[in-house]
């Protein structure tokens, strides 16, 4: 296949290169994709940057959440323009004002051309051309614009003149337009390090991923409220999933005697198979979560993921440990439309430390088995979750050897790199002999595992 | 079919439909490239509404398969009309078997369902696909055939190729992950919801007779609750029947007794009522 002819040979490598680095993030273009892409640029023309963003969008996403690499990539290799604005460097209190202006109006194109005024005022650091670049943190901590919220309230309120019932919501929407702006500061600044240091290279690091794929211990705090957003997703994806495991299941093999039986109306033919039933088994799971401060983003997603699956299981009981382990079962049901609150209700209401705060494996598994040993039958899964970093302590080895023992199965997911067991402290390794041990990172690993070894 | 996306826009607008640029660009590509449009997004947010509309400017025939968990190749493609096949028999008893057999495998005796319906004849059509995530997985290769090469195979009759492709229209609300085949073959297009100004046109095409500062504060609350962590966030369809029932009731502001009351119409959740209940500071409920 050759490029059409309306799209010339520069547009088509800026569009190649523009596909390789999507691949490079994990969206999976293929060159069918590419070539309709071109298609929809000829078709589209390149006058207008906003279709052309939408054009793309089309032909090369497959779904909803790409979106997001999408766009800051599609800044960096099709930006609104090159360099920076023509004209003086602004004053930081004229800049000021006239974002309170752009604000008041809601103008998000104004804000869009302030922002570039802006880096290039104020985000510039560095005197050499080796090491110079430019900063949106810097930027925005020059400009400030979460000070101008009141004033801003102000000026709207003077405006409307009238106080409704809406206005009670003014603060909340002053604030997401200023989140409007920090959004388009951080990715001017990216076009503008783009040009100085390749597109390519920016376009690899500064991106931000996907939310499934974004590493539990490392993620921000609303990159974790964006992963718990995914949970209800992946939770009814995987309820349909395994509905339709158990349907297929259903068909079963011929039940003799009955069909056999069934044949004596018959003459003794068997006219009429029929097939054995199977009994629909209610698995039971036990869930083992450390929630020490180390791995706490990924336990609080993780309960939520198996809460959220609860009513495919007839019995499921979580337990959390620090250095000793509590039943928190009644505090997850509880907490369904309060998610955020999860992980400080359990510390606070569940005892799941002794003396000391650090999370210690031996002991908290040791107690498990003694105190909540029959809680672990011969229809259990166990899930241990946890980074098996057991600060020195001893492993207790013979506990997990014991629940391992009683249990049908037990999986441990660990959200660290694999890597990274058995570095220092961790006594992943040893775990990982007496049972099988994931590695756990990303939403989408989570999703996966659990959707392969959950029990049917 | 479209000139520019501009042109989309407008003679979308003309049937009631509002479109965001996004949506309006994927259209015109849709129409240009020839390709089947997948449509995402969360529930009432006009998914369906979009392929009719299409339907409407096109000035074609929408041919709509909804889709549900069983649905097989006899509801959706083609089937024997076996009842009448049986009829033609025992009728021409005289008949040579070559007579017979030719004759009860003719058009006359097939039932064209939703897909084989949309490919043959010459009149424009618009193809919805609804609800796609519903079917079972084999569905999808079935729709793989028809709609890459837009052509049908009944065995005893031959191919039925499309001599003028309808425009489709795929809609799915993601319960299930459509198989990357399926996507490859078609432009993707999430509609989420739609920006202030957008919603509130919308608002005001819809619920005629709206006050424009009402349709403003009412979009405001709408956009706030959606900022809100609930477990179902209003969509595009209940702000416009929210927006009804202001009218309705006569209020021509927005007050607390009037939001309090009339919560139910917007949030489908008791928990999530009281969640905004508290953040929008209304008194107790």
């Amino acid at each position: 296949m050759t490029a059409d002819a309306g799209v010339t040979a520069d547009v088509a490598s800026r569009l190649t290169d523009f596909v390789a680095a999507l691949r490079a993030h994990g969206v999976r273009v293929g060159t069918g994709e590419t070539v309709d892409a071109a298609r929809a640029v000829e078709a589209l023309g390149l006058a207008d940057r906003e279709l052309l963003r939408e054009g793309l969008a089309a032909t090369l996403l497959h779904t909803t959440g790409q979106r997001q690499v999408f766009d800051p990539v599609f800044d960096l290799y099709f930006p609104h323009g090159v360099g920076g604005p023509e004209g003086e460097a602004a004053d930081r209190d004229d800049l000021r004002d006239r974002l309170a202006a752009a604000l008041t109006a809601n103008d998000s194109a104004w804000m869009g051309r302030l922002a570039i005024e802006a880096v290039d005022g104020f985000g510039g650091y560095g005197s050499s051309p080796a090491s110079d670049g430019w900063s949106s943190y810097q930027t925005l901590d020059r400009i400030r614009p979460q000070t101008l919220l009141a004033r801003v309230r102000a000026e709207v309120r003077a405006q409307s003149g009238e106080s409704g019932f809406a206005d009670r919501l003014l603060d909340d929407e002053i604030r997401r337009r200023i989140e409007v702006f920090r959004a388009l500061v951080a990715a001017e600044a990216r076009r503008r390090v783009a040009e100085r240091r390749g597109r390519d290279e920016i376009a690899r690091r500064a991106v931000a991923p996907t939310a499934d794929r974004v590493d539990f211990l490392y993620a921000g705090k609303d990159r974790l409220a964006e992963l718990r957003r995914t949970v209800q997703p992946i939770a009814r994806k995987l309820a349909t999933r395994l509905a339709a495991r158990r349907r297929r299941a259903a068909r079963g093999s011929i039940d003799l005697r009955r069909t056999l039986r069934g044949s004596l109306s018959t003459g003794g033919v068997p006219m009429r198979p029929v097939l054995r039933r199977r009994r629909p088994v209610r698995p039971e799971l036990v869930l083992l979560c450390d929630v020490s401060g180390s791995v706490s983003g990924f336990s609080d997603f993780t309960m939520l993921l198996v809460q959220a699956l609860h009513d495919q299981f007839s019995k499921l009981r979580v337990f959390a440990f620090v250095n000793r382990i509590d039943e928190v079962t009644g505090l997850l049901e509880h907490g369904v439309a309060d998610s955020e609150g999860l992980g400080a209700r359990i510390r606070s209401e569940a005892t799941l430390t002794g003396w000391h705060g650090s999370s210690d494996y031996g002991v908290a598994l040791g107690e498990f088995a003694e105190r909540y040993g029959d809680a672990v039958g011969p229809r259990t899964t166990v899930f241990v979750l946890g980074d098996a970093r057991t600060n020195l302590s001893d492993p207790n080895l013979a506990a997990v050897r014991q629940i391992a023992g009683r249990a049908r199965r037990v999986y441990w997911l660990n959200p660290e790199p694999r890597p990274q067991w058995g570095t220092g402290d961790s006594a992943a390794p040893a775990y990982a002999e007496l049972v099988e041990m994931h590695e756990c990172r990303t939403a989408r690993q989570l999703g996966a595992l659990i959707a392969r070894l959950l029990p049917v | 079919m479209f000139t520019s996306v501009d042109d989309v826009s407008a003679r979308l607008a003309e049937t009631g439909y509002l479109a965001s640029p996004a949506v309006a660009t994927t259209v015109f590509l849709a129409d240009r490239l020839g390709k089947p449009l997948l449509v995402e997004g969360p529930a009432g947010v006009g998914k369906t509404e979009l392929a009719k509309a299409v339907a409407q400017v096109a000035q074609a025939r929408l041919v709509r398969l909804q889709c549900y968990e069983g649905v097989d190749e006899s509801r959706a493609l083609y089937e024997w009309n076996h009842a009448k096949q049986l009829l033609r028999i025992s009728a021409g008893r005289d008949e040579t078997w070559d007579a017979t057999r030719t004759d009860i495998f003719s058009e006359e005796f097939l039932l064209a369902r939703p897909l084989l319906t949309a490919i043959r004849g010459d009149d424009p059509k618009v193809l919805l696909i609804d609800e796609t995530d519903k079917a079972d997985v084999e569905v999808e290769g079935l729709l793989l055939e028809v709609l890459s090469d837009f052509q049908v195979t009944v065995p005893e009759l031959g191919t039925v190729t499309a001599t003028r492709r309808p425009f489709v229209v795929l809609t799915s609300n993601a319960t299930r992950e459509l198989s990357e085949a399926l996507r490859r073959r078609c432009l993707f297009l999430h509609i989420g919801f739609p920006e202030e100004e957008l919603e509130r046109r919308i608002v005001r095409m819809k619920v005629p007779g709206i006050d424009a500062a009402l349709a403003e504060s009412v979009v405001r609350v709408v956009g706030a609750l959606r900022a809100m962590d609930l477990r179902k966030v209003p969509s595009v369809a209940e702000t416009i029947d929210w927006a009804r029932t202001l009218l309705a009731l006569g209020a021509d502001t927005l007050d607390e007794d009037i939001v309090r009351d009339t919560l139910g119409v917007l949030l489908k959740h008791q928990d999530d009522v009281l969640k905004a209940a508290a953040k929008l500071d209304l008194d107790a409920v």
